[in-house]
């Protein structure tokens, strides 16, 4: 199993969630966050006072998949998530240990 | 005024001035004019906020229900500012302070509201202590004011009842200290926010009232003759210049300059400049004090605030590219703030340029504030400072003297008779250096007063902590709500 971490435009969460359900991958976890990469913020103005706003808003996606789909999951976020400008932000896979269904107690990829 | 007949113009003119001249002296002899004040004093029980004459052409009328009514309206959306101004101050501050920020604002409406009629309103338009700079005790706990049914009318020439004069004046009592908050948001401590606003609502507010509306020294009956239709002296000028004070005596956040943060609510500014413009209509708009002409009143300040939304977007416009909507709110709020002066003494188009020329000021103001970093966190001396001085200022240049009459505004309808707007504009100019003097003095001393005896501001861990919490134990805002 893999952990993949997607931090993307929040506009974009409804396409990236299409995507993975079309996949068969049910079950994941959105946070609104807020980061920055090469965009670098941006200058907002209140009263004529510049404020760098170094942190945009972005949405974090946290999905768990049998390791078997992780290209294919990674080659659908990526579609979906892209509009070709800088902040369309980045994709991280890690490896998971275990998981285990609260509800049943059910563990590995069963309970995915 | 006086047709001169053709030939011989330049004697005419000589004999018409020595007839007016003495005509003038005549009014202004103090004789006649302490007279005056005893008939009224025993007539309304009060020497009113511009009532009476030299002329004594003011006559007792009864109590209208229409005029009342206007008043009582008129504190009730007075009394809307305050919480209103706490939304537009709260959406600046950031999330840990909001509450505190707006209780700062909010609470007054307990503290002033029972202070006003116990003592602020006798001390404001009292007349025992026979002093120009301040009222007298008689009226404690409204003793005495509008009789047993609370319906005697103020004062000769006027309809409205005195209960609801002094409700109407007790809104304003609330909403000028809140207006101060803006500048010491964010550090002050409560404590100290606390008995600063009771003593300075007594020591300065009061005074300020008394001197400008409760025939004290800046007033038409006064010694100055200057004119302020709804409080630019007594409410912007006196509020922002405190602010300004406080600010300096009480120091920047610790964040400041260098963390600052944009508003954590840009919605709630909004709402709470919307809050505010409904309001004002009470505040301008009442405070003609007779329902039949109050439509002046209200138009003006609906025009001007619109003239100063529109200018300050127009100018972010075209100075930064895009117009916003805190723009747009303080443009509105310094259009407001321009126009209480001058509301029932100019029409139509004065009352645009007033807010054309307000908000462009407080638009400056700002910038200028920002370049030399001082810490008036929310801007409150360069809005409603600089709004109200520019105001006041703009009201001697630009007022028509058929809406300055003579029975309600000796001293002033005379400067203008001789001197015109300009001889005007220098009384509002003496009223408004004036002001600043005994606000900024008044105010220093309270606080040095005050510091001495407890802390002025919150530690640097509290402050970082957030206000909400240490001074009130809440938060605005709990992400675990669910």
């Amino acid at each position: 199993m893999k952990m993949i971490t997607a931090m993307v435009r929040p506009s974009k969460v409804d396409a990236i969630k299409t995507a993975l359900v079309a996949l068969d991958i049910i079950g994941m976890t959105v946070t609104d966050s807020r980061g920055f990469g090469r965009q670098k913020g941006q200058v907002e103005r209140y009263r004529g006072t510049e404020f760098t706003v170094e942190f945009l808003p972005k949405a974090r996606i946290e999905v768990v998949v049998p390791s078997a789909k992780v290209e294919a999951a990674v080659a659908a976020i990526t579609e979906a998530a892209r509009t070709g400008e800088i902040g369309d932000g980045k994709i991280f896979v890690s490896p998971v240990e275990s998981v285990i269904r609260i509800r049943t107690g059910e563990t590995g990829e069963v309970s995915l | 005024m006086h047709r001169s007949p053709i030939g011989g113009a330049l004697s005419v003119a000589t004999t018409f001035n020595r007839f007016r001249n003495r005509f003038l002296d005549r009014l202004q002899d103090p004789q006649l004019r302490r007279m005056a004040f005893f008939l009224m004093a025993i007539g309304a029980g009060i020497v009113p906020l511009m009532a009476g004459s030299a002329k004594a052409a003011l006559t007792k009328m009864p109590t209208d229900g229409a005029d009342t009514l206007l008043m009582l309206v008129g504190s009730a959306l007075v009394l809307l500012m305050t919480p209103g101004l706490a939304f537009f101050y709260g959406g600046f501050t950031r999330a840990k302070n909001v509450l505190n920020c707006m209780m700062m604002s909010f609470f007054l409406m307990g503290l002033i509201g029972v202070l006003w009629v116990v003592i602020g309103y006798s001390l404001a338009f009292g007349t025992g202590f026979k002093s120009p700079f301040i009222g007298g005790l008689e009226f404690m706990w409204l003793n005495g004011v509008g009789g047993q049914l609370g319906d005697a009318p103020l004062a000769d020439g006027f309809a409205l009842s005195s209960t609801s004069f002094a409700l109407f004046q007790g809104m304003f009592a609330i909403i000028t200290p809140a207006l101060i908050s803006g500048a010491l948001v964010e550090r002050v401590s409560f404590k100290a926010w606390f008995w600063f606003c009771l003593i300075w609502s007594l020591l300065v507010y009061s005074p300020m009232a008394k001197m400008v509306w409760g025939g004290g020294f800046i007033g038409p009956f006064g010694s100055i003759g200057a004119i302020d239709f709804a409080g630019g002296t007594v409410v912007h000028i006196a509020s922002g210049v405190a602010a300004l004070v406080g600010a300096a005596i009480i120091g920047p956040r610790t964040t400041w300059p260098d963390s600052k943060r944009p508003p954590h609510n840009v919605p709630f500014i909004l709402l709470g400049a919307g809050l505010l413009w409904f309001g004002w209509f009470g505040f301008n708009g009442a405070s003609m004090f007779a329902a039949k002409t109050a439509g002046y009143p209200f138009l003006t300040t609906s025009t001007a605030a619109s003239a100063g939304l529109l200018t300050w977007c127009l100018i972010e416009w075209f100075k930064d590219g895009k117009p916003t909507a805190v723009g747009a709110a303080t443009g509105a709020v310094a259009g407001l703030v321009g126009i209480t002066p001058a509301a029932g003494f100019v029409y139509m188009g004065p009352s645009i340029l007033i807010g054309v020329l307000t908000a462009a000021a407080c638009f400056i103001a700002v910038q200028v504030k920002a370049a030399i970093q001082f810490d008036d966190s929310l801007d409150t001396f360069m809005v409603h400072g600089v709004g109200g001085t520019t105001g006041a200022l703009l009201t001697g240049i630009l007022a028509s003297k058929a809406l300055v009459p003579a029975d309600y505004f000796p001293l002033s309808a005379k400067i203008m008779e001789e001197s015109g707007n300009f001889g005007l504009f220098i009384a509002q100019l003496k009223a408004v250096i004036f002001s600043y003097g005994f606000v900024a003095l008044g105010t220093a001393v309270i606080l040095w007063i005050l510091g001495a005896l407890m802390p002025l501001r919150v530690s640097a861990e509290d402050e970082e902590r957030g206000l909400d919490y240490v001074a009130h134990g809440e938060e605005a805002y709990d992400p675990m709500t669910n």
